[in-house]
């Protein structure tokens, strides 16, 4: 009995494994090649320099330690696109999420009706991929075509100074309907009872809203706030974009254009460079975030 | 079960309005405001494309001279037929390859991240945390940093310019293991797969018919979001392809935009093609809604 028992046991353990081997080993096998290979790639590349033999010698990659870091360090145009990035981020990533947030909140709010067919009509932009959103917009923006044309003609969209603000205008548009959507999401599993008793004492739809909603949404805030800092930093496809509707657009204005620039002239080991210092301030900006705000709610 | 978790219960499922329970009458005032905010951002939100809408109905005369946001001569389908046949009807040719892509890769990924996520919930093993932190990791990677050196590793391989280039590398998807984690841990009870495996059912088949039906919500929801990352993505089809064939549509409709200055005709294709493009996502979603709305409220984000 205690023998059959064990030996059930035993192939139990066994059935087991395997399953857990057939479960794990397709993702694991994609993660590692599409993931892990490709980061230690880019490190590795970036450890090289090419050399050459004489003047007009024939190229050859060689090891070159940190040479590429230090060439990094001391590129301007790439250093400029970061400061651009950061600037956007601090205006655009509080505006879109106090918008998501206020729109969440009126949504939840007893305010408001028909709130299925808003929270459709503001979703709706997530469905534009960024590529069609920014032509889209390039049109809206362009002078001559524009349905806008009292802003459009006392205000250049598409000029130096306003251009990056006109492409944090369109990443606000696709965005903040996905970001409200998870704040939404997060007011909805907060028990009811807990505004039974808050009516009770007399609090009214903004009492409710300050005291009580918004300490309890802030884990999505958080979330929603480290995907907008990744995607800020990563910003790619919308000025890529507008490069055909605005000059002030330079092969050089985002840190990602600027790899992909350096990367087409070719000089793949200085991108591959550019690339790991990049995921790095990613890295350390949302995980400074992360730290940050879990430190402030479990106060 | 008393009265509020029935009707919390009730709201998280089809993300229902609380039943109004009458206490407290709010005034006009914030009503108004409330109602004046929504319309407000309504219009932000929907003009852009209802100017799509209408710019796309117009003749390439009208396109510069009428008003912008109402229709004159309706030229939809000749719009259309323009688009469709234009360099043997390469656009269609895009739609497809969107298609392709955006829909093996997130079906795949889906199927892939959810077996994965459902072993880290119910089996124990050494290294299970330490798996989940590693993929975790891989959520907070940009998928543009990896966009470079996945060119180069298919460029060694000989991969770079196939269809392969871009649907391998969107079958990853660490989001969607970690909401299937999530979601598996809080939908899946270990009882019913304990029953299975009385029942006589193996691990897989366990899973396949038992676990996938529980995780449905969650599911739809990796399967829409990867969906449209695929859909969007523009990088990766960018420095991989070079074949006009191979390109999804808003990587043809990029190159479409940036020859308008040579070929100004074109910009009209752009127009029209642009609302086509949107056209099967949003039908998607609205379709779908009922599924990814509920997975969002009860997998994500606890």
């Amino acid at each position: 009995m205690v023998a059959r028992d064990t030996a059930v046991k035993a192939s139990r353990a066994v059935s087991h494994r395997k399953a857990l081997a057939f479960f794990l080993i397709p993702f694991g096998s994609l993660f590692v090649l599409f993931y892990l290979v490709p980061i230690l790639y880019a490190i590795y590349q970036s450890l090289l320099t090419v050399e050459r033999e004489g003047t007009f010698g024939p190229a050859v990659q060689v090891f070159g330690g940190l040479t590429q870091y230090i060439a990094v360090f001391q590129n301007e145009p790439f250093w400029a696109s970061i400061g651009r990035v950061l600037l956007f981020g601090v205006v655009q990533v509080p505006i879109m999420l106090g918008v998501a947030l206020v729109l969440a909140l009126l949504l939840d709010s007893p305010l408001v009706r028909g709130s299925k067919f808003f929270r459709l009509a503001f979703f709706a932009p997530y469905a534009v991929p960024s590529v069609i959103a920014a032509i889209m917009w390039g049109f809206l923006y362009s002078p001559n075509l524009s349905p806008f044309t009292a802003v459009t003609s006392s205000v250049d969209l598409l000029s130096a100074e306003t251009v990056l603000w006109s492409i944090a205008n369109v990443v606000t548009w696709v965005y903040v309907g996905y970001n409200m959507l998870i704040i939404y999401s997060a007011l909805l599993s907060i028990p009811q009872e807990i505004y039974e008793a808050a009516r009770l004492d007399g609090a009214g739809q903004f009492r409710i809203a300050f005291a009580i909603k918004i300490p309890l949404v802030v884990p999505a805030l958080v979330l929603t706030g480290i995907f907008s800092i990744i995607g800020t930093l990563q910003l790619l496809a919308e000025p890529q974009v507008f490069q055909s509707f605005s000059n002030a657009v330079t092969s050089t204005f985002t840190p990602n254009l600027t790899i992909y620039s350096t990367a087409s002239v070719p000089n793949i080991s200085l991108a591959a460079a550019m690339s790991v210092v990049l995921a790095l301030a990613t890295f350390v900006l949302s995980f400074t975030v992360l730290k940050l705000t879990q430190r402030r709610t479990a106060q | 079960m008393t009265v509020s978790t029935e009707t919390r219960a009730l709201r998280t499922q089809g993300l229902k309005k609380p039943a109004r329970d009458g206490g407290i009458r709010e005034s006009a005032v914030s009503r108004t405001v409330a109602m004046a905010v929504m319309i407000v951002a309504t219009l932000y939100f929907l003009t852009p494309l209802w100017w799509l809408l209408v710019a796309s109905t117009k003749t390439r005369e009208d396109f510069t001279t009428t008003n912008p946001l109402w229709f004159a001569d309706f030229a939809l389908f000749d719009n259309i037929a323009a688009l469709v046949t234009y360099r043997d009807g390469v656009f269609l040719q895009w739609l497809g390859n969107s298609a392709l892509y955006a829909g093996v890769g997130a079906l795949l990924a889906t199927l892939i991240a959810a077996m994965a996520g459902y072993a880290i919930a119910k089996y124990t093993f050494r290294g299970r945390e330490t798996l989940f932190n590693v993929i975790l990791g891989g959520v907070l990677v940009p998928a543009t940093a990896l966009a470079l050196p996945l060119f180069l590793l298919f460029s060694q391989a000989g991969a770079t310019n196939t269809i392969w280039a871009v649907l391998l590398p969107s079958l990853v998807s660490p989001f969607g293991v970690y909401l299937s984690r999530i979601y598996a841990a809080a939908s899946v009870p270990d009882e019913i797969i304990e029953a299975a495996r009385i029942d006589g059912a193996g691990e897989v088949r366990t899973f396949f018919t038992v676990a996938t039906r529980l995780m449905a919500p969650a599911l739809v929801t990796i399967f829409l979001f990867q969906f449209v990352a695929i859909w969007n993505n523009f990088f990766l089809p960018l420095i991989m392809l070079r074949d006009e064939s191979l390109f999804p549509v808003t990587l043809g409709l990029y190159v479409w935009n940036t020859q308008v200055s040579q070929i100004p005709d074109i910009r009209a294709l752009v127009v029209i093609g642009s609302l086509l493009s949107i056209i099967p996502l949003i039908v998607t979603f609205l379709a779908l809604q009922r599924f990814w709305q509920s997975g969002l409220a009860n997998g994500g984000l606890k």
